[in-house]
């Protein structure tokens, strides 16, 4: 009978942001696999926990306040005001009290306290500070592996202090002494020795396009170009792995394409910078960002392109807007009439705009769409040339190609988005609990669209936002295909010269059609 | 961590995946599947075999999509499909077919 009372009726509406009973130590046992010695010293890190780890997790803490003002502020400006402790989607989906914000940074700040302030030196106890000690690294490890890096918590907190900024100085911290993650590290291996997260060798991927071009021309009737490593193109495409190999990335690609196409752009992918996403951010560690970052820099400058166009990829986004001038530039050698970089969404929304593509809305017409904002697209970069433009160019876009568009609660979207669950290095099956506990604020927002709209699915620009959902949504009663990519939308009705009628063609396995599932 | 085959140690990651996949053998692959609590039949056969084909070309299992149209190819067009594939491997075709074929399950934001 309990089982039955918790079933919501049709159309009862849920508050997506409810604040759960607190369950102390729900969490605490979620342990991600650890990164193996190899994995480790291919990034530069010590293969294993050192014999004096202690002192070398207080020195690289004290290096790294030394670099970073802003962390040093975030440590000593909160106030315990408690206005973060609600907002966090891992808190809303586990009722751990540790994954509330300032429990989180707590974690961290307690043990800074006790090695760089005068209060925590001599009086400890007064002042809530801990030693360095086995215990205190295994919290962090389980905990800091508990945030998505997602930066909505910050929007709340009157300082601006920054958790997610925490969480990358915690895990540069436990990389120092050997302690890293399996999923985040062996496959930043993978972009040191073959470019990109896949470990998709260029032979692979020269061959996987050729096979896209062919289904290209099979939907079409046309020889739509999928480029690689082409010198002299105008643009460099640079868009995650992902988009080679899971659904829906696929159907984006296959939008782009489509754009580059209408237009008669000269554009390629580049077989060295074979990958958009930097997990380097997510380890906080900024030698390996840039070492990835420069693999783009390389690609662009080998293959004499004028500009650069970044596919749908959240964090990427932020790393190229928000750091690889500094981290791989300059990028002098680029045509400065153009923007730089830009984003697939600006370049398409841009063609809109001018009146250069044309779309068959009804095509998308067994759609009834929303967007899902991805926290690093949303809090951690813009686009276009206005404030907010991050939030509105992809809307414009989904509203040019699909003609039923609704948007979720106000709370859960735009600068104010709820994560998908699986950013900043949570998107592994060993942490699968806290992926859907997390995901429930977004999939409750979802559902009671679903209620009041009919909304039957959701569009995303993150290669990990998509791959969440499509591996999550069945948990929550919605089919794993119902997240879309945006591109994908621009793909199924862009009305290109001289293409076949799909609608003529009984192939049931057309490209960009809603029922292949994701490549698990 | 390691599976225990006529008297020989063959060892594999947290998630069961080789970590050798020289190892390999269609052997082993039975007590793979039946971990997995698949009964391998002619189809799974031609999956596992095509995913180790593919594998030995170009150092990584094909992505669905390239499975599937391959499939379309040798076993006609009923069972060259997603859904079939996922009627043979119930827990996604990438994650078991994979492991049963002994290589390394695919990595990255997918």
């Amino acid at each position: 009978m309990s089982e039955e009372a918790k079933t919501p009726t049709v159309d009862e509406y849920l508050d997506p942001l409810a604040t759960p009973c607190m369950q102390p130590g729900a969490m605490a046992d979620i342990h991600t696999f650890p990164a193996a010695p190899e994995h480790q010293e291919k990034l530069g890190f010590p293969g294993e926990l050192p014999e004096n780890w202690e002192q070398v997790a207080v020195a690289k803490m004290g290096e790294l306040l030394g670099k970073y003002r802003g962390f040093r502020v975030f440590l000593d400006s909160c106030v315990k005001c408690g206005a973060c402790t609600d907002k966090c989607h891992y808190f809303m989906g586990t009722a751990d009290p540790k994954n509330m914000p300032v429990a989180r940074q707590d974690l961290l700040r307690s043990v800074y306290r006790r090695y760089y302030t005068f209060g925590g030196k001599y009086f400890p106890k007064l002042v809530g500070a801990r030693d360095m000690t086995k215990d205190v690294l295994d919290e962090w490890y389980t905990y800091f592996h508990q945030c998505s890096q997602c930066r909505r918590c910050s929007v709340y907190c009157p300082y601006g202090i920054d958790t997610a900024e925490i969480s990358m100085a915690a895990r540069e911290i436990m990389d120092s002494v050997g302690v890293g993650q399996k999923y985040c590290n062996e496959i930043l291996g993978k972009v040191y020795d073959i470019g990109n997260n896949l470990g998709l060798p260029p032979k692979a991927l020269k061959m996987t396009l050729e096979d896209f071009e062919e289904d290209l021309e099979d939907e079409t009737g046309l020889e739509i170009k999928m480029p690689l490593d082409v010198k002299g193109a105008e643009i460099l495409l640079v868009t995650p792995s992902a988009d080679f190999f899971a659904e829906p990335h696929i159907d984006g690609l296959f939008g782009y394409a489509k754009v580059f196409h209408a237009v008669g752009a000269s554009w390629t992918l580049s077989s060295v910078a074979s990958e958009a996403g930097n997990f380097g951010m997510f380890i906080g560690s900024y030698e390996t960002m840039r070492n990835v970052s420069m693999r783009i820099r390389d690609a662009a400058l080998e293959l004499g392109v004028k500009r650069i166009i970044f596919g749908e990829c959240g964090h990427a986004w932020r790393v190229a807007y928000s750091f690889l001038n500094t981290l791989a530039g300059p990028f002098d050698f680029l045509d400065p009439r153009y923007p730089f970089p830009q984003h697939i969404c600006e370049y398409t929304w841009d063609l809109i705009q001018k009146g250069e593509l044309k779309f068959d809305k009804s095509k998308n017409d067994e759609y009834r769409l929303t967007f899902h904002d991805s926290c690093n697209v949303a809090r951690g970069a813009s686009m276009g040339s206005k404030p907010g433009d991050q939030f509105e160019i992809p809307r414009n876009i989904l509203k040019a190609t699909c003609n039923h568009y609704f948007d979720m609660d106000e709370d859960t979207i735009k600068e104010v988005t709820v994560c998908c669950g699986g950013g900043g290095g949570i998107l592994t099956d060993d942490l699968m609990d806290v992926r859907v506990k997390g995901a429930s604020p977004r999939m409750t927002a979802l559902g009671n669209l679903r209620k009041e709209k009919g909304v039957t699915h959701m569009a995303a620009i993150c290669a990990i936002c998509k791959s969440q959902f499509t591996k999550i949504m069945p948990k929550y009663d919605f089919e794993m295909d119902s997240i879309l990519s945006v591109h994908q939308m621009v793909s199924n009705a862009i009305i290109l010269e001289g293409a076949i009628n799909e609608d003529d063609d009984d192939d049931d396995d057309i490209p960009g059609a809603p029922d292949v599932e994701a490549a698990e | 961590m390691a599976y225990e085959l006529n008297g020989q140690t063959i060892e594999h990651d947290e998630e069961g995946y080789l970590t050798d996949l020289g190892q390999w053998t269609e052997d082993l692959a039975a007590i793979l599947a039946k971990d997995e609590g698949i009964e391998m039949t002619d189809e799974h056969w031609e999956v596992v075999n095509f995913l180790r084909e593919y594998y030995d070309e170009y150092q990584i299992a094909p992505a669905i999509r390239v499975l599937v149209k391959a499939l379309k190819k040798t076993m006609g067009k009923e069972k060259g499909s997603n859904k079939y594939l996922y009627t043979l491997f119930p827990y996604g075709p990438a994650k078991q077919a994979c492991k049963i074929a002994g290589l390394p399950k695919p990595t990255g934001c997918i």
